[in-house]
Order: C-alpha cells, then sequence, then structure tokens
C-alpha cells in the first residue's frame, strides 16, 4: 500500500510537465480510475481543498490524499514520490550546468539569450487568462495593476509580496463579509 | 550563514505561496533574486529549466536554487550545493505539508462558507499583479540585452511567444525550444 502510494506518485511527478493544473487529470485517472482508492467526488472535494492551501498545488494534493489513504505515513509516501523525481532531475542539472557554464560557452549563451524574453511571455499569457477567469473589468483592474507596479518599484515594504497577500485576503474577508450580510438584511425586508 | 538565509525565505515562500507556480514567481525574486543570493538572468533561466523538465516550478526552483546559491557565496565544492538543494527543497514543503495534514480537514468542513470563500475573492485580483510583477521583473537589461539590436531581438521573441502561446493550445515546451533556436541563428 505505501509502496504503491509512493511509486504512483513518482509516476505522476516523472511526468508532468507545468505542476498542478496539468497534473489534476492525471492523478484523477491513477487514484479514481486505475486504483479506485477515492470516490470521484471524494477526490474532488480533497483538490478544491488544495487548492485554497498555500503552496505547491502538486505536492499539497500528494500530501492530502496520502493523509486520506495512510495517514502519516501514508502523506509522506506520497509527498516524497511526487517530490523526488524533479529533485533529482534538478539536482542533476544544477551540477551540470552552472550559471557559470551557462554564462562560458558561447553556444549555450547564445540559445539562452532567445530563451529568456520567451519566458518572459510565459509568465505574461497567465497574467492574461487569470484576469479574464476572475472577470477583472475596468472597476477592480487597479488592484492587479498597483500590486504588480508596487512590487516592481523595488521601494522598501511596498515591495513585499507577503503584504499584498494578507492584504488581500483580509480585504476579501471583510468587504465580501459585509456585502453578504447586507444582501441578507436587504431579502429579510 | 547562507543556508539559515535560505532556510527562512523557503519557509516563507511555502507559507504564502498563494495562486499557483507563476505568482510563487514574484515570491522567489523577493527572496531570493534580490537579496542577491543568485542573478536574475540565473532566475529567469531557472523558469526555462523548469518548463522543460518534469515537475513543479516550487521544488525545481528551491532545489536548483539551493545549489548555485551556496557556490556564489563562496562555498566551493558539489557537497555544498547538494546540502542547500536538499534543505531548500524540504524546507518549502514543510508549511504546505503541516497545513494540508491539519488544515485540511477544517476546510473541508468549511468549504462552503463565507470566511473561506470571501478570502479567496480577494486574494484572487491580488494573485494577478503577483503573476504581473513577476513579468514586469524580468524585462529587464540581464534578460532583454543592453544594445539597441539586442533589445530589439528580444521584444519580438517575447511578443512572438506570447501570440503563439495565448492562441494556440501547444505545450509551452515547443515554444522555448524555439526561442533556443532563434537565439542561436540570431546571436
Amino acid at each position: 500500500m505505501f509502496w504503491n502510494l509512493f511509486s504512483t506518485f513518482f509516476k505522476i511527478g516523472m511526468f508532468t510537465f507545468g505542476g498542478g493544473w496539468a497534473m489534476i487529470s492525471i492523478v484523477q485517472r491513477e487514484v479514481v480510475e486505475h486504483h479506485r482508492w477515492l470516490t470521484n467526488d471524494e477526490f474532488l472535494d480533497l483538490i478544491t481543498v488544495t487548492q485554497s492551501l498555500p503552496g505547491i498545488l502538486a505536492v499539497n494534493m500528494s500530501v492530502v490524499i496520502g493523509d486520506r489513504l495512510g495517514k502519516f505515513k501514508g502523506s509522506l509516501c506520497a509527498a516524497l514520490g511526487t517530490i523526488l523525481p524533479s529533485f533529482l532531475i534538478i539536482l542533476a542539472i544544477a551540477i551540470f550546468l552552472t550559471p557559470e557554464t551557462i554564462k562560458n560557452n558561447d553556444v549555450l549563451n547564445r540559445i539562452f539569450m532567445g530563451i529568456r524574453p520567451a519566458v518572459v511571455a510565459l509568465i505574461l499569457v497567465p497574467v492574461v487568462t487569470t484576469a479574464k477567469a476572475a472577470k477583472i473589468g475596468w472597476k477592480t483592474v487597479w488592484i492587479p495593476v498597483s500590486v504588480a507596479l508596487l512590487i516592481w518599484s523595488g521601494m522598501p515594504v511596498v515591495s513585499n509580496p507577503i503584504l499584498y497577500i494578507v492584504l488581500g485576503g483580509l480585504f476579501g474577508y471583510f468587504y465580501f463579509k459585509h456585502r453578504q450580510l447586507k444582501h441578507l438584511k436587504d431579502s429579510e425586508k | 550563514m547562507i543556508y539559515l538565509q535560505l532556510i527562512w525565505s523557503y519557509l516563507k515562500i511555502g507559507l504564502f505561496g498563494f495562486g499557483g507556480g507563476y505568482a510563487m514567481l514574484s515570491l522567489i525574486q523577493s527572496e531570493v533574486v534580490l537579496p542577491g543570493w543568485i542573478t536574475e538572468q540565473t532566475f529567469t533561466d531557472i523558469v526555462a529549466i523548469s518548463q522543460m523538465t518534469p515537475g513543479p516550478i516550487g521544488i525545481n526552483s528551491a532545489t536548483y536554487i539551493g545549489y548555485a546559491a551556496p557556490h556564489l557565496a563562496g562555498y566551493d565544492g558539489i557537497i555544498y550545493g547538494i546540502l542547500g538543494s536538499i534543505l531548500c527543497t524540504t524546507v518549502v514543503v514543510i508549511p504546505p505539508y503541516i497545513l494540508s495534514r491539519y488544515a485540511a480537514h477544517l476546510l473541508i468542513r468549511h468549504k462552503d462558507s463565507l470566511v473561506v470563500k470571501s478570502v479567496f475573492a480577494g486574494l484572487r485580483p491580488v494573485v494577478i499583479g503577483l503573476i504581473g510583477s513577476a513579468a514586469l521583473l524580468l524585462m529587464n537589461a540581464a534578460n532583454f540585452g543592453e544594445t539597441s539590436d539586442q533589445i530589439t531581438k528580444s521584444i519580438c521573441i517575447c511578443a512572438a511567444t506570447f501570440f503563439m502561446v495565448y492562441y494556440t493550445k501547444v505545450h509551452p515546451i515547443l515554444y522555448i525550444i524555439l526561442a533556443g533556436i532563434a537565439g542561436f541563428i540570431l546571436y
């Protein structure tokens, strides 16, 4: 059982490119359809929860599923399985492809000069797609824009991303609770 | 002591890393690139390498930075790097590991509650800003070049990649490889 958990998540970790979101359907196939460890509803419940936890989605997912199936040992086996493949691959790359190697090798240097601006584009795409999914409009667009500019400014204190995560959570808590309460009172009238 | 500083940085990254890998990038930047543990170029290269290898960006960057940072700080020898990568990778998963094990039941019970929903409704626009700041911070001379010739080429590669990723459903790995080939030919 524990070995099964470890090897299943090792396999998943080995073959998922692009992290959490890409992983959900693969985990679903393994955990729900193949091993029948969880029903589909149980699985979806767990996934909803892991999305509201901080940290790496793929790891959270394996911890929650491992914990459900085998408590502490289960969560440890599943988490190790998820982490180990990428840890070993990146460690090998880090040893052989150090920043100096890239800088001192003409071919690698040219290749990475082309890749770096493409990476910026890869990060810009989710800005647009998540803004669309979150229905950001003219009234709310000032929030992401000012958060991005303030972090970018590099000024002390206000350029710390943690500040905005805390503020955003607090703001959401008070603002939406206030609106919901008002809504309840209005419907009582 | 570089290891203690890395541990402290990665604890914060693990604890406040809401909104997935790309949102986490701006945290990693402010915790690891700004203090100078690695350069901006290396950071961008790690994002590229993460896209081309399996596994989440959070783990990949912890492993690579954990290895590279002690070397840049003057600790020579593979063993210092391996120690750093084990430490960073472990530390970045500890806060979410604890929360996943002990807070998960609570959240399942309250998953439809107003509090949880409100907090996340407030976080959503912030997460978009975090990803945006990561992109803004990377649009610098280290990544786009210093001469006008380099900057023009870089902007073309960036714009072309953006539109191709946005309008097609092909995996980003393909575009990283294409950009690498473009760089090899252009420079």
